[in-house]
């Protein structure tokens, strides 16, 4: 009963969050609002008894990924007014793409392998039962291919993206601590001895 | 309409039975850890006042009550009764809701620290994740204060806070997966009781560089000096919270301290034993140990921020990215064969 409750009013606070995403002006609070979302779907998940997933979304997306992504929003200068010129002329591929992803979540949602049997509930796990070890057990054996080749695929972004914006500018100022740390008295001050001043 | 009557009646009585009482007794076992943090953080205040007066031969607070012992009450009231400002054009609803983003997770965070074998308040499997997860939300208070202000000087706080956590949080999530790998297991207690049978069966020992990462990024996570860029008096005035006052400021405070405390206890549980006696065979495990070990590294805090003048931004990036993290990558593969192997007596 309670769980139920609770996913309730998380799945519609993720509905509203997600919409508002997409609907408010400000891009500081279109982040944010992801943000919430992400934490919603990470609770609803959580009841879902996949807590390794629920704390793994928590601890990357809204940790790490949107610390950045908000980072970044706040630094640029966004002209909003530019950003919602020609809505009435990307309106048909708009709803096209719409219509695309709506087909093709309704092909999913109605296949046989998403089907749930009527009246079943998936029983819920014994207390003694971890979702952390399951998922390592189940990617490290059955998986470890398709698991190592997106470790690789990463890298390769990794590198690729270093790499476009890695490039020697000239005139660029910056430290090498190596040499700082070399820095001897002997070098930079120099003692002059001289003859106290006579009194008079 | 009996019916329906006693079975609103069932319904409710099984309502007040298994989810109100519950709550109230889940309610009750929080305030037991709560109220004790409040208090330990408001004397953690006096005590970093009075021992980094100490450190300078200076003598602190001592005016007010015997030997100062009543100066954390005198700033609590002080917060309280002063007023709130909000600067024009600032964004009101998240400028009141930045201070509560960054102390919820400090709270939360304590749900899963074991004090010892059997007083936790839930001990669930993925501990350790959890309290990463918790730490990691803290940043959006500090971001979102430093956004909403309306101020340069908040938001290049902000920036420098953002940046820094996510630096820090890598090597630090990375100094823990190698406790993990250790422990055998994400829940604390067990961590703990592997780490059964004496000193030299504690993990800061095959951990040690671990440790001084994790030490260091804790520092850093909580934005003590010398990594205090966020605040950073001398250059942004104090950074994010610069445009706080009273109440919303003293929120702030008391979330820093309670995770200052929080990364204080976590040391102590990961790579020293936690509640365990050092010598099993003289003196036995007690929590008074965890509070004993937990107060060293408290001490450690004051005495950095006494001790070491501020980073630069440029070195706490270098530190972060450059220095701690291969460090721990490196070590995690040393451990990768130490727990091939077997090494006794911590991989077995």
């Amino acid at each position: 009963m309670i769980e139920t409750v609770i996913f309730y009013v998380f799945a519609v606070a993720t509905v509203v969050s997600a919409t508002a995403v997409v609907t408010v002006k400000n891009p500081v609070h279109a982040a944010l609002f992801l943000v919430l979302s992400f934490f919603t779907s990470a609770v609803i998940w959580m009841s879902l008894e996949a807590e390794f997933l629920a704390i793994a979304l928590v601890l990357v997306y809204v940790g790490a990924v949107m610390v950045l992504f908000i980072f970044v929003v706040m630094m640029l200068d966004i002209n909003v007014a530019r950003l919602r010129e020609g809505f009435v002329r990307y309106l048909p591929l708009g709803l096209l793409v719409a219509a695309i992803m709506l087909g093709l979540m309704l092909s999913v949602v109605t296949s046989d392998v998403f089907v749930l049997d009527a009246g079943s509930e998936p029983l819920p796990k014994p207390a003694d039962y971890s979702n952390t070890k399951a998922l390592g057990g189940v990617l490290y054996t059955d998986y470890v291919f398709a698991f190592e080749i997106a470790a690789v695929i990463l890298l390769v972004a990794i590198i690729a993206a270093i790499s476009l914006t890695m490039r020697k500018r000239e005139k660029t100022k910056y430290q090498v601590p190596s040499e700082q740390i070399k820095v001897r008295k002997a070098d930079r001050l120099r003692i002059v001895k001289m003859p106290s001043e006579e009194k008079r | 309409m009996t019916e329906t009557l006693s079975s609103i009646d069932a319904w409710l009585s099984q309502f007040v039975h298994e989810y109100l009482l519950f709550t109230v007794y889940s309610g009750l076992k929080a305030l037991l850890i709560l109220m004790p943090l409040f208090i330990v953080v408001a004397y953690y205040t006096l005590a970093e006042r009075k021992v980094i007066g100490y450190m300078q031969i200076r003598k602190g607070p001592n005016r007010v009550g015997p030997k100062g012992l009543f100066q954390p009450f005198a700033d609590m009231f002080k917060l309280m009764f002063k007023e709130i400002i909000i600067p024009t054009n600032s964004n009101k609803y998240l400028f009141i809701i930045a201070p509560v983003i960054t102390f919820a997770p400090a709270m939360a965070a304590w749900a899963v620290i074991p004090f010892n074998d059997t007083l936790v308040f839930s001990n669930i499997n993925a501990g350790l994740l959890y309290i990463l997860a918790m730490t990691s939300i803290g940043v959006y208070g500090v971001i979102i204060a430093g956004w909403a202000s309306n101020s340069k000087y908040a938001l290049l706080g902000a920036m420098r806070s953002a940046a820094q956590i996510v630096a820090y949080e890598i090597a630090m999530g990375f100094a823990l997966v190698g406790v993990l790998m250790v422990g055998g297991s994400l829940n604390l207690g067990e961590i703990v009781n592997r780490q059964a049978g004496g000193i030299g069966h504690w993990f800061f020992i095959p951990l040690l560089p671990l440790f001084f990462v994790y030490l260091i990024s804790g520092v850093a996570e909580t934005n003590r000096a010398p990594f205090d860029v966020a605040e950073g008096e001398s250059e942004i005035v104090a950074g994010f919270h610069v445009e706080y006052s009273g109440m919303t400021f003293a929120v702030f405070f008391l979330a820093e301290y309670a995770n200052m405390i929080l990364i204080a206890m976590l040391c102590s549980l990961l790579f020293f034993g936690g509640w365990l006696s050092p010598v099993p065979d003289l003196l036995g495990d007690s929590i008074g140990w965890l509070f004993g070990k937990t107060a060293v590294f408290m001490l450690l805090f004051l005495w950095f921020r006494a001790t070491f003048p501020r980073y630069r931004y440029d070195q706490i990036m270098r530190l972060g990215w450059k220095v701690l993290l291969p460090v721990t990558i490196f070590w995690l593969a040393v451990e990768g064969v130490a727990v091939y192997f077997k090494i006794g007596p911590w991989f077995v």
